[in-house]
């Protein structure tokens, strides 16, 4: 009796699995022959993923105004909007990115092991990096900056922590947690790192620390979602230009993504992408880059 | 690679071996006053003993963690009655203003105090009843009962047991790289990885030996302290 059972169990979970390739396959013949309006040269990167009608591409998932995960489970943001804007270059229609949660941590290791074919997930061009990763662009210059709460005015610069009293919370495997070392003088009693920036934010409400440091436009994405609590001490002081993350040595494709972003930055589509993401909250328009072809 | 990051490895190891020693201490002191709690003969003190055990021992230690570092704060507490004077210049990390160490000390004493607390009262329960009913019965007060005729055969039994949770704990010690204390041995290896680009596996060959530094003495000790109990016996 237990064993036909089993058997039966077994029977089932053969036939689903099944149905499953199924439906598979019929969803990948789909993509390919909807996307065909575009070709490229045989071999390359952007032929494959052409050919396989989809792209993966890992970027922030808790990141506001950049890549955000929302209640309809799809992330929204500037970073998704570029993804976007790659995708449609491919010939790869919008529904076809899949997109997988990158933390800052886990971005080269994603890439190498080819997990995702590109990363935009507020990625800042560095040569540390680049010794693992090839970066396309930057699409954005952002900058690091300080967030403090609202009633504060002791901090006004990264200047402020150098008396060694002010505390800052920033993450690990963050260019900005590198940065802000310079200005401390203690860095055991002053610097504290979490995974995610928001552990920061609950110990600058809670006052544990006195400010956060990080790239302009992760703080001012975390001013929209807590309204009048915070703002910004003192202007930017660090440049921090965002690629696009991918395989090392995959020349051609960093060229053609570099195109893109180049036209993007002409025809409009890099303009529209700003003001319907995060240039809601923050009204400089964004000066368009020069692509750095290194 | 380990041989040119020795000091990274080696400041991680000091700084989780202070948090560990000091954690043991704290789920030591917790334990035993929670396992005193639950047996003891005043039903409001078994129930607070028993409440403690049943909520730490079946919340996650990232839970546990998580409410103390950040919920503490929200109830305005800064954790500085940690700041003991004299322990304070041995470990300065327990003195600094950023009291990430302290909550994440905290969390994991209360989570392990927990286990402590069953294990004790393991060892107690395996003390046979006619013990300290004789000893009830030639006069000694509860006090007395326990120290000295409960306790020292109790703590016999629970010894092994005892061992085993504190391994638990120093391993478990890693989940505090999370909770914002920094230069502990795991956050050390991470930060090879992430911000040197240093290859994944050596750094955690690395780690590994770390804490088998800590375990493996502990573990011997705990078979010869049972090797002797089986021969007295």
């Amino acid at each position: 009796m237990r064993m036909k059972r089993v058997a039966a169990l077994a029977a089932a979970a053969a036939l689903a699995l099944a149905v499953g390739a199924c439906g598979d396959n019929g969803d990948s013949d789909s993509g390919s022959s909807g996307t065909s309006d575009v070709t490229f040269e045989a071999g390359t990167t952007m032929e494959k993923l052409n050919k396989a009608g989809k792209i993966t591409v890992g970027t922030k998932f808790d990141q506001p105004l950049f890549g955000l995960k929302g209640l309809d489970g799809k992330p929204a943001g500037f970073d998704v909007e570029i993804a976007k804007i790659i995708a449609k270059a491919l010939g790869i229609s919008e529904d076809k990115i899949e997109f997988v949660e990158t933390p800052s941590t886990v971005r080269e290791q994603v890439i190498q092991d080819g997990k995702v074919d590109i990363v935009a997930a507020t990625y800042t061009i560095n040569d540390k990096r680049k010794a693992v990763v090839d970066f396309a662009g930057p699409y954005y210059i952002a900058g690091q900056t300080i967030l403090v709460k609202a009633d504060d005015t002791t901090i006004t610069g990264p200047d402020s922590f150098k008396d060694g009293t002010k505390k800052v919370c920033s993450v690990t495997n963050s260019t900005p947690a590198t940065n802000i070392k310079t200005y401390l003088k203690n860095e055991t009693a002053q610097l504290v790192l979490f995974d995610v920036y928001t552990k920061c934010l609950d110990a600058l409400k809670n006052g544990q620390v006195d400010a956060i440091t990080t790239d302009n436009v992760i703080l001012t994405g975390y001013m929209s979602t807590n309204e009048g609590m915070f703002k910004l001490a003192g202007t930017p002081f660090t440049e921090e230009p965002y690629g696009i993350g991918l395989k090392k040595g995959d020349d051609k494709f960093r060229e053609f993504i570099n195109k893109t972003l180049e036209t993007s930055f002409t025809d409009g589509s890099y303009a529209k992408a700003w003001a319907d993401t995060a240039g809601k909250y923050d009204k400089n328009e964004p000066k368009t880059p020069t692509i750095n072809r290194y | 690679m380990l041989v040119d990051h020795f000091d990274a490895f080696a400041g991680g190891l000091w700084n989780t071996f202070q948090y560990c020693v000091l954690a043991a201490i704290g789920a030591l002191i917790l334990g035993a006053i929670a396992a005193i709690f639950r047996i003891s003969p005043i039903p409001p003190l078994r129930w607070v003993g028993t409440a403690y055990v049943t909520i730490f021992r079946n919340v996650p230690l990232t839970i546990v963690l998580f409410f103390s570092a950040f919920g503490l704060p929200a109830l305005g507490s800064n954790a500085d009655f940690l700041r003991i004077p004299g322990v304070e210049e041995i470990v300065p990390r327990l003195g600094i203003d950023l009291p990430f160490f302290r909550f994440a000390l905290i969390g994991l004493s209360l989570y392990t105090g927990a286990f402590v607390c069953e294990a004790l009262r393991s060892g107690v329960n395996a003390v046979p009843p006619g013990q300290a009913e004789a000893a009830r019965a030639i006069g000694l007060t509860f006090t007395q009962n326990l120290r000295y005729v409960v306790l020292p055969q109790a703590w016999k039994a629970a010894i092994v047991p005892l061992g085993s949770v504190i391994i638990a704990m120093i391993k478990n010690s890693a989940i505090a790289a999370f909770f914002g204390v920094l230069g502990e041995l795991t956050y050390r290896g991470y930060n090879l990885i992430v911000e040197d680009n240093q290859p994944v596996i050596p750094t955690f060959v690395g780690i590994t030996i770390g804490f088998l530094l800590m375990t493996i003495p502990l573990s011997l000790l705990l078979d010869r302290v049972e090797r002797q109990r089986a021969v007295t016996r």
